[in-house]
C-alpha cells in the first residue's frame, strides 16, 4: 500500500514539476520582449492572409485596362498593378502564397531532418553515409541549389515546397544530429540501454524530446529563408508561375514599371521585410529562452 | 601543418562527387524527355533523336555521367546549343562582373561588418549596441534584390544620383567601374554585413568572458590590447567561417541582384538559360560556383589552421 | 614580521549588477597580510573566496559589471581609488594572480614564450630578445624540463601540471610582491599537487613575497599558511592564525569544518558531515547571522541581527554573537539557548 502511495505521490510531483517547468517558460516566453514582437508580427500577417482575403473586394485576378497604374486611392488602397489588378488583394492573396511556402517547407524540413538526424545520432555507419549526403548538399550555396532544381521541375508551388525543402533538410538535419549525439553520450542512456530499452523507444522517447528546442529554433530560421528565396524564385521567374500572385512575382511586375508605380514595389517589399523580421526576431527570441548561457 | 593540409583536400572527395551526382541529375529528374523539352513542341522526331545523340542521352546514365565528369576534369563543360559555343567559353564571358560585384560586396560587408560587431561587443547592453544589432537584424531580414529595388527606388529614380541599371567594365575607368556597381554592391553587402555583424558580436562576447582574458588583464595588459589581441585573436574563427558562407551566398546572391540591374554576369546566363531550357549551360554554371564555393570554403578552413594552433595540432 | 600596511583588506564589499538589480556578492570581507605571510582564505564553493580575490585586482569590470565599497589599502595606497592605468601598473606587477584551470587561463592561440614575454614587456623596459630570455629563465625556476623548445610551443600541447608552472611562471615574471593564488592546485592530479604546492613555498622562500592562498581545502591549509580567514556567504566569518585555527577555533561553522576532515586514525563511526544543511542561495540570504540557519546554537538574535567581526584578542577576529558562551559552555550552549 505504501509503496503505491508513495508511486502517487512520485507522479504527483512529477506532474507539479512539469507544470512549474511550462509556467517559468511561459513566464520567461512573455518577458522575452523579442519573441513577443515576432511572433505578434506573424501573428498579425496570418490574420491579414486569411481575415483579408475575405475582406477584399477585388479578385486578385481581375483585370480592368481603364484603372491601370493606378496610385493608392480610396478605390484601390494600395493602387493597382499594370493590368489594373487591385494591388491590395494582390499582396494579401501573396502572403498566403508566401506563409503556406514557409511554413510547409519548415513543417517538412523538421519531420524529415529530425528522422535523419535523430538515426544519424543513433547508428555510427549510417551517420557516415548521411552525414557525407548532407554535406554534399550542404556545400550548394542555398539559392542556387534552389534555382537547379527549380529549372528542372519547372515553376508551380509545389515545386518551390519541394525544392526549398530539399535545400533546408540538411540544415534541420544538422542541428537535430548534433544534439542527438549529445543526449546520446549520457550515462543515463547508457543505464536504460542496459536495462534492455529497444533503439527505437530510446531514439524517439529518449533523445527526440532532447532535439526538439533545438529544431523549433533552426526551424523558424528556415521559415524565413523560405520566403526570402520563394520570393526570389518567384521575381526571377522560375517560382510562382502568373498570374497567381506571390510577393515576389509582384515586385518582378513592379520592377518593369519602377519609374511610374513605386508602389508596386513598395508594399510587397514592406510586406517581405515584416514577415522575415517578424520569424528572425521569434528565432533569435526563442533561442534566447532555450539557450541558458545566454 | 601539411597533414592537415592534405587531409582536408581529401575529405573534398566525397563533397565534390555528391555535388557533381547532384548536378548531373538535374537534366534526369525533368519531367518528359530534356531533348524533347530543349527543342519544345515544334520539333520534329528527327531533331529530338538528333539532339539526344548529340547530349549522349540514348546512352546508359553511367556511362553519360562519366562522359560528363571526364569532360569536367579536363576544363570541359559542355556544349551549349542555344548559344553555340562552349559553356566554358559562355562562363568565362560571364564570370567578370559577377566576380567583381561578389568581391566589392563581401569587401563591403566586412570592413562595417567587423567594426561594428566589435563595438556592439564592447559596449554591450548600451544603446549604441542596441541599435546596432537593431540594424543588423532588420539586414538579415531584407533580401538582397528586394533591397536592389529599393534602392534603385530612392536613389536612381527619386534622387538621380546613380544609373538605374547597366555595367561598366573596369576597362572603361574605374571611377565608370564603380559608378555602376556601388548600388548593387550595397544591396548585396548589407545581408552579410549584418550577419558578420551578428556574429563578430557574440564570438567576441563569448571569447570576452574566457578565462585567458582574465589573466591577460591580471598581467596588466591595456585595455585596447586585450580587445584587439588577445580576444580578436580567438574571436576571428567563427567570423572567418561566417565570411565564408557569406562568401557563396554573395555570388548567388550577385546572380539575383544582376538581374535587378541588368548586369552581364552568371546570374542572367543561368537565368537566360532557365528560360531557353538550356541545360548543359544550367549544369555547368552551377557546377561552377559550388565548385568555387566549396574551395574557397576550403582556404577558410586552411586559414582556420594557420591562425588558430589547436585545429593544425590535433590533426595529427 | 615585515610590515604591517602590506596589505590591509577593510570592510571590502563586492556588488554586481545584474537584471534584477544589485547583488550583493561578498561583503564585511576584513583581513590583513604582512609581507612574506601566506593567508589562506577558505570556505565551500559559492562562498565568494574567488570574488574576493578577484576584487582585489579590479578584474571586474566597473563599468557595467560590478561596483566595489570598503578600502584595499596594499602598501599604504587605496587600490580602489586608484586609476584606471594606475591599477594596470599594479597588475602583473606588484601584485599577480594564478587562477584555478590553467588550460583556460592560457590564450590558446599564443605560444606559452608569447604570453610569458608578454607580461615581462609590460611591466620591464627591455628588449624583446632580453625579455624571451628572461621567460626562459623563469621557465627553468619553476622546474619545466628543456625550457627552450618548451617556449615555442601552445598551451594545449603542455600537460596540466606543466601548464600550471607556465602560469607560475608569468604570474611570477616581474618578481610581485604580492601573489593571489586562487585554488591553483585544485584542477591538477593529487601528486601534482602536491609538486605545485612545493614549488610556491620554494619560490615564496627566496623572494618573500606574500601570497594570499584560496582553496577548500583545509589540508593544505594547515600545511602551507601562517594566517587563515573563513569565510561563508559572502563575509569572512573568523580570522586568525594557523595554530589557533586549528586548536581553538571559535566560530560553530569553522569547528563543523575542522570536524568534516576525514581522519584516518579516528573514530570510524563519526559522521562526517558535521555542518547540517546547505548553503542558502545568494538571492535568500538570511536576515541575521547568514549561518544561523544551519546552526545548532542559533537564536532568536542570531535570526534577526547580524553579528560584526569583532575582536577575540590581537590576532583572533570573529563574527558571532555567542562565541563567548560557546567557548564557555561549550555543546551546553545550545541545549540552553533554544
Amino acid at each position: 500500500m505504501d509503496t503505491v502511495r508513495q508511486n502517487v505521490n512520485l507522479t504527483e510531483t512529477k506532474n507539479n514539476l512539469k507544470k512549474q517547468q511550462r509556467r517559468l517558460l511561459m513566464r520567461k516566453f512573455l518577458s522575452n520582449k523579442p519573441a513577443v514582437t515576432g511572433l505578434s508580427i506573424m501573428l498579425f500577417l496570418i490574420i491579414l492572409s486569411t481575415v483579408g482575403a475575405w475582406l477584399v473586394q477585388y479578385s486578385p485576378l481581375e483585370m480592368d485596362p481603364t484603372s491601370r497604374l493606378e496610385g493608392p486611392s480610396a478605390e484601390h488602397v494600395l493602387g493597382t498593378d499594370n493590368f489594373g489588378r487591385d494591388l491590395l488583394s494582390r499582396v494579401i492573396y501573396g502572403s498566403q502564397v508566401s506563409l503556406i511556402v514557409g511554413f510547409s517547407v519548415a513543417l517538412i524540413t523538421s519531420v524529415c531532418g529530425m528522422i535523419i538526424g535523430l538515426y544519424a545520432s543513433y547508428y555510427k555507419r549510417l551517420d557516415n553515409i548521411l552525414m557525407r549526403i548532407c554535406d554534399g548538399l550542404m556545400s550548394f550555396p542555398a539559392i542556387l541549389l534552389a534555382i537547379a532544381i527549380m529549372a528542372a521541375l519547372g515553376p508551380s508551388i509545389n515545386n518551390v515546397i519541394l525544392a526549398l525543402s530539399i535545400v533546408y533538410t540538411p540544415h534541420i538535419a544538422r542541428v537535430v544530429r548534433s544534439s542527438g549525439i549529445v543526449v546520446r553520450k549520457q550515462t543515463y542512456i547508457e543505464a536504460i540501454e542496459s536495462q534492455g530499452a529497444s533503439s527505437t523507444r530510446v531514439i524517439w522517447k529518449r533523445m527526440a524530446p532532447n532535439t526538439l528546442s533545438p529544431l523549433i529554433v533552426q526551424s523558424t530560421f528556415i521559415f524565413a529563408n523560405a520566403i526570402i528565396i520563394e520570393a526570389a524564385l518567384s521575381f526571377l521567374g522560375a517560382g510562382v508561375p502568373a498570374p497567381q500572385p506571390s510577393w515576389g512575382n509582384i515586385l518582378y511586375d513592379g520592377k518593369l514599371v519602377i519609374f511610374n508605380a513605386w508602389w508596386m514595389t513598395v508594399f510587397p517589399g514592406i510586406c517581405i521585410i515584416l514577415s522575415t523580421l517578424g520569424l528572425n526576431l521569434a528565432g533569435d527570441g526563442l533561442r534566447d529562452i532555450i539557450d541558458p548561457n545566454s | 601543418m601539411k597533414e592537415y593540409v592534405l587531409k582536408r583536400i581529401l575529405s573534398l572527395i566525397p563533397i565534390l562527387f555528391i555535388v557533381s551526382l547532384v548536378v548531373f541529375f538535374i537534366i534526369h529528374i525533368t519531367p518528359g524527355d530534356p531533348a524533347y523539352v530543349m527543342l519544345g513542341d515544334t520539333a520534329t522526331e528527327e531533331q529530338v533523336e538528333e539532339l539526344r545523340g548529340q547530349l549522349g542521352l540514348d546512352r546508359p546514365i553511367y556511362e553519360q555521367y562519366f562522359i560528363w565528369i571526364g569532360g569536367i576534369v579536363t576544363g570541359n563543360l559542355g556544349y551549349s546549343y542555344f548559344m553555340d559555343m562552349s559553356v566554358t567559353t559562355a562562363l568565362l564571358e560571364h564570370l567578370s562582373p559577377t566576380a567583381a560585384l561578389a568581391l566589392l560586396a563581401e569587401i563591403l560587408a566586412i570592413c562595417i561588418g567587423i567594426p561594428f560587431g566589435i563595438l556592439a561587443a564592447k559596449k554591450k547592453g548600451s544603446y549604441l549596441d542596441q541599435s546596432l544589432m537593431g540594424f543588423s537584424l532588420l539586414g538579415i531580414s531584407i533580401p538582397s534584390f528586394l533591397l536592389a529595388l529599393l534602392l534603385i527606388l530612392l536613389i536612381s529614380v527619386q534622387l538621380q544620383w546613380l544609373p538605374v541599371a547597366g555595367y561598366a567594365p573596369i576597362s572603361e575607368g574605374i571611377g565608370m567601374h564603380l559608378k555602376y556597381l556601388i548600388l548593387p554592391a550595397i544591396s548585396l553587402g548589407v545581408m552579410q554585413a549584418a550577419l558578420i555583424a551578428r556574429m563578430t558580436r557574440s564570438s567576441m562576447l563569448d571569447v570576452l568572458n574566457e578565462n585567458y582574458i582574465k589573466t591577460a588583464l591580471s598581467k596588466g595588459a591595456k585595455n585596447r590590447s586585450i580587445v584587439y589581441k588577445h580576444a580578436l585573436r580567438n574571436a576571428f574563427l567563427p567570423i572567418l567561417t561566417v565570411i565564408g558562407q557569406t562568401f557563396g551566398v554573395l555570388v548567388t546572391g550577385a546572380a539575383v541582384v544582376e538581374t535587378v540591374f541588368n548586369i552581364p554576369g552568371l546570374g542572367q546566363l543561368i537565368i537566360n538559360s532557365i528560360e531557353r531550357r538550356d541545360y548543359s549551360t544550367i549544369q555547368g554554371v552551377i557546377l561552377f560556383i559550388t565548385f568555387s564555393y566549396v574551395i574557397i570554403n576550403l582556404l577558410i578552413d586552411l586559414i582556420y589552421g594557420i591562425i588558430d594552433p589547436r585545429v593544425r595540432l590535433s590533426q595529427k | 614580521m615585515g610590515d604591517h600596511n602590506f596589505l590591509k583588506v577593510e570592510n571590502l564589499s563586492t556588488h554586481f549588477k545584474t537584471e534584477r538589480g544589485k547583488v550583493t556578492a561578498v561583503e564585511g570581507i576584513t583581513f590583513d597580510l604582512r609581507e612574506g605571510e601566506i593567508l589562506g582564505i577558505v570556505g565551500e564553493s559559492g562562498c565568494g573566496k574567488s570574488v574576493t580575490s578577484q576584487s582585489i585586482l579590479r578584474l571586474f569590470d566597473e563599468k557595467h559589471l560590478a561596483s566595489h565599497g570598503g578600502r584595499i589599502l596594499f602598501k599604504g595606497k587605496n587600490l580602489l581609488e586608484l586609476s584606471n592605468s594606475e591599477m594596470e601598473d599594479i597588475r602583473g606587477n606588484e601584485i599577480s594572480m594564478i587562477f584555478q584551470d590553467p588550460l583556460s587561463s592560457l590564450n590558446p592561440v599564443f605560444t606559452v614564450g608569447q604570453q610569458i614575454t608578454e607580461a615581462i614587456l609590460l611591466h620591464q623596459k627591455l628588449s624583446r630578445k632580453e625579455a624571451f630570455n628572461q621567460a626562459i629563465e623563469m621557465l627553468k625556476l619553476t622546474g619545466i624540463p628543456a625550457p627552450e623548445k618548451r617556449i615555442n610551443e601552445y598551451p594545449h600541447e603542455l600537460s596540466g601540471g606543466m601548464r600550471q608552472r607556465v602560469m607560475i611562471a608569468m604570474a611570477l615574471a616581474c618578481k610581485p610582491s604580492l601573489l593571489i593564488a586562487d585554488e591553483p592546485t585544485t584542477a591538477l592530479d593529487v601528486t601534482i599537487q602536491a609538486q605545485i604546492l612545493e614549488l610556491m613555498l620554494d619560490l615564496k622562500k627566496e623572494s618573500n613575497m606574500g601570497i594570499i592562498f584560496i582553496t577548500h581545502d583545509l589540508g593544505v591549509v594547515a600545511e602551507t599558511c601562517t594566517r587563515v580567514a573563513v569565510m561563508y556567504l559572502g563575509q569572512v566569518v573568523e580570522e586568525t592564525d594557523i595554530d589557533s585555527l586549528f586548536e581553538k577555533p571559535l566560530h560553530p561553522y569553522t569547528k563543523g569544518l575542522l570536524k568534516s576532515i576525514p581522519k584516518i586514525d579516528g573514530d570510524r563511526n563519526r559522521k562526517l558531515n558535521e555542518v547540517e544543511g546547505t548553503v542558502p542561495s545568494l538571492n535568500n540570504i538570511p536576515k541575521g547571522c547568514r549561518f544561523s540557519t544551519r546552526c545548532k546554537f542559533a537564536d532568536e538574535k542570531c535570526r534577526q541581527q547580524m553579528p560584526e567581526l569583532e575582536s577575540h584578542n590581537d590576532t583572533h577576529k570573529v563574527r558571532c554573537w555567542h562565541y563567548k558562551e560557546i567557548l564557555e559552555r561549550g555543546d551546553q550552549f545550545a541545549t540552553t539557548s533554544n
